[in-house]
């Protein structure tokens, strides 16, 4: 047995009682502040389920057109989303990408100027980095229980939490996008005697643009990952079939509920990875990668 | 020394200028300007001396070459100009103005509107086009689009890039990515221009083409050029003056006949041993001045050795003349053979 050095139990309870504290005097305040992203979310479920089924269908074969100008993947998107007809999961699985982009769009919207902040400072990596570190490998139920005893079940605390699992790595590659920008190229820049705004919006981010598309692929990945966990907490959609098929030991539900969010996460890796490798392209990246 | 002392009809002027790169660079200034070398700063401070208290004089409208190996802090030097680099110690003095008093600015504007750069690395914007690339100056200037692309495009027809203003650097040659960054820089219009050995990584052909069209353009538009390179050759090309720099001390300053018939040192003579003094040494410093009988063959004043050598084929004399036309001198083919026998070694 380790020696005991110190008694550790009045943290605990000091802990403890904060939290139950801030969730006596400040839930409504917490629930006002999340209150916006609830609202987009709503908003694109909303809209995900009140547009008709073909045309979601389209426009996604659409994009899967643009982002390839090549047959292949908008096959493999129609039949994917077939699939998810097919399979009575259209429902949850606009539940579910409804969740996963309005995760998306919050980390973009955080992780993107984050990023940018890191990149551009020392100090504020070397605080940063290990946020993000532990904001990825702390157990996810660890900040699900405080979240919900804030929030109650629901979907804000499914949705914080997916956004707190997926924003690391976006924040992590705009950084790493920006500060590998070619050193030759940032210099000419500042030659000719442009601001650190204009060498930022002109040469940084549309050079590391290929590299901050990688993040956002990963971010939808990492929010699709968190659908099954999201789904205990209140988020429905194809999480909670597969939840549901384990708690009636009913394998085909879970099962094709669970096929269903690889294929999700199929179609918008495929799209959003097209779109990167189109990017670095045009810029000329792709010869040198 | 304040800036009054500076004569401001120099384009640039350096005093005194020092570099070094390290975390506490005046202790090992203090131990450089005791007399200490470079090599002692360095084994004792872990300090690396960039430039070591280098004076320069640009006269407006001359190509100033500065000459040096890797390592001799020439690219260091280039940048100090324009602030790129900051020195340590040291007066950097352009247009009258001082540029280290400059505020952030301040010195954006200067960049903007006096001087103009050309890398070795080109440093093109890889995502915008060729014109896009040209008006990127002009457009961190804050010129509108249709002025600065009818700009562009004018620059872009003079270094002979016309009918690639859509494509992306990278679906051109080195030398036509050069060409792009010469536009670029051109396209400023400013009186300066710094170019940091901006044909080194051509192929020998491109090289020796794009040379004569600096000299060209700088001709008809009169610009002040401070060139680096490491290419002795292209130094005697196409300087009106040339610096030599070792160790990030300049080890002579003056007109390429200068330091092709007189070099200072042994490092110098190194180099012009190499050398292909036909083409360094022009015909003026060598023929006999005064009023002769007209030679029936007759060169410019800007006419080097190699130009008058295949004359003698046929002539004893070949006249010098001046811009109106006007015989100043003439020059036998013994005195060109002179001139280029006699600082060969061995000899």
């Amino acid at each position: 047995m380790f020696p005991e050095l110190i008694d550790t139990r009045p943290l605990r309870r000091a802990i403890d009682d904060g939290l139950n504290w801030v969730v006596r005097n400040w839930s409504d305040e917490f629930e006002a502040a999340a209150y916006p992203l609830l609202m987009l979310l709503k908003a694109i479920e909303d809209l995900l389920i009140a547009t008709p089924w073909w045309l979601i269908m389209a426009v996604l074969v659409g994009i899967a057109w643009l982002a390839t100008r090549n047959w292949k993947l908008p096959v493999i998107v129609l039949v994917s989303l077939l699939f998810l007809g097919v399979m009575d999961l259209w429902e949850d699985a606009m539940t579910t990408m409804a969740l996963m982009i309005a995760a998306t769009i919050t980390a973009i919207v955080v992780s993107i100027p984050v990023g940018v902040w890191m990149s551009r400072s020392l100090n504020v990596r070397n605080v940063v980095t290990p946020v993000l570190d532990l904001m990825q490998t702390l157990p996810s139920f660890v900040y699900l229980i405080p979240t919900v005893m804030i929030f109650g079940p629901g979907k804000i605390p499914a949705l914080i939490a997916t956004i707190v699992y997926a924003a690391p790595p976006l924040v992590r590659l705009t950084d790493l996008g920006l500060r590998s920008v070619d050193p030759a190229v940032m210099e000419a820049s500042r030659a000719f005697g442009t601001n650190p705004r204009q060498r930022l919006f002109g040469v940084q981010i549309p050079l590391a643009l290929p590299t901050i598309l990688a993040g956002i692929n990963q971010t939808t990945m990492m929010a699709l990952a968190m659908v099954v966990i999201a789904s205990m907490i209140g988020a429905g959609g194809l999480g909670y079939q597969v939840l549901q098929g384990i708690g009636r030991l009913e394998v085909s539900r879970g099962l094709f509920a669970g096929l269903g969010i690889v294929v999700l996460a199929i179609i918008f890796d495929r799209i959003t990875q097209s779109f990167g490798r189109q990017l670095q392209g045009r810029i000329g990246l792709a010869e040198v990668r | 020394m304040n800036a009054i002392d500076i004569d401001t009809d120099f384009a640039i002027a350096m005093r005194g200028v020092t570099k070094i790169f390290g975390d506490d660079p005046n202790t090992a200034l203090a131990l450089l300007q005791a007399g200490r070398s470079k090599s002692d700063v360095q084994a004792e401070t872990g300090h690396v001396v960039g430039l070591d208290n280098v004076s320069l004089d640009v006269a407006k409208g001359q190509i100033f070459v500065v000459m040096g190996l890797s390592g001799s802090g020439k690219s260091t030097l280039i940048r100090h100009v324009n602030r790129l680099i900051e020195p340590t110690a040291g007066e950097i003095v352009v247009n009258g103005a001082d540029v280290l008093k400059m505020s952030l600015d301040q010195l954006r504007t200067y960049r903007r509107t006096q001087v103009a750069m050309v890398f070795q690395k080109f440093g093109l914007l890889p995502h915008r086009s060729v014109i896009d690339n040209v008006a990127y100056g002009l457009e961190v200037r804050g010129v509108g689009k249709a002025e600065r692309l009818r700009e562009a495009a004018k620059w872009i027809e003079i270094v002979g890039l016309s009918g690639y203003e859509q494509s992306r650097p990278r679906q051109l040659s080195g030398g036509q990515q050069q060409r792009v960054g010469l536009a670029r820089a051109l396209a400023l219009d400013t009186e300066i221009i710094l170019m940091d050995e901006a044909f080194s990584a051509l192929d020998p052909l491109i090289r020796s083409g794009m040379q004569d069209q600096l000299i060209e353009l700088q001709k008809s538009l009169g610009k002040t050029i401070l060139f680096i390179t490491h290419d002795f050759d292209e130094a005697l090309k196409i300087g009106h003056r040339i610096a030599v720099l070792k160790d990030g001390a300049v080890q002579q300053v003056g007109k390429p006949e200068d330091i092709v018939l007189r070099p200072a040192n042994e490092h110098i003579e190194e180099f012009v041993r190499d050398v292909n003094k036909a083409r360094a040494i022009h015909v003026r410093s060598i023929m006999d001045k005064g009023e002769f009988e007209a030679c029936a063959q007759s060169v410019s004043r800007d006419a080097r050795c190699e130009d008058v050598l295949p004359l003698f084929a046929e002539h004893q004399w070949v006249g010098v003349v001046d811009e109106s036309g006007r015989q100043i001198g003439r020059v036998t083919a013994k005195q060109v053979i002179k001139a280029l026998a006699r600082y060969t070694p061995g000899m």
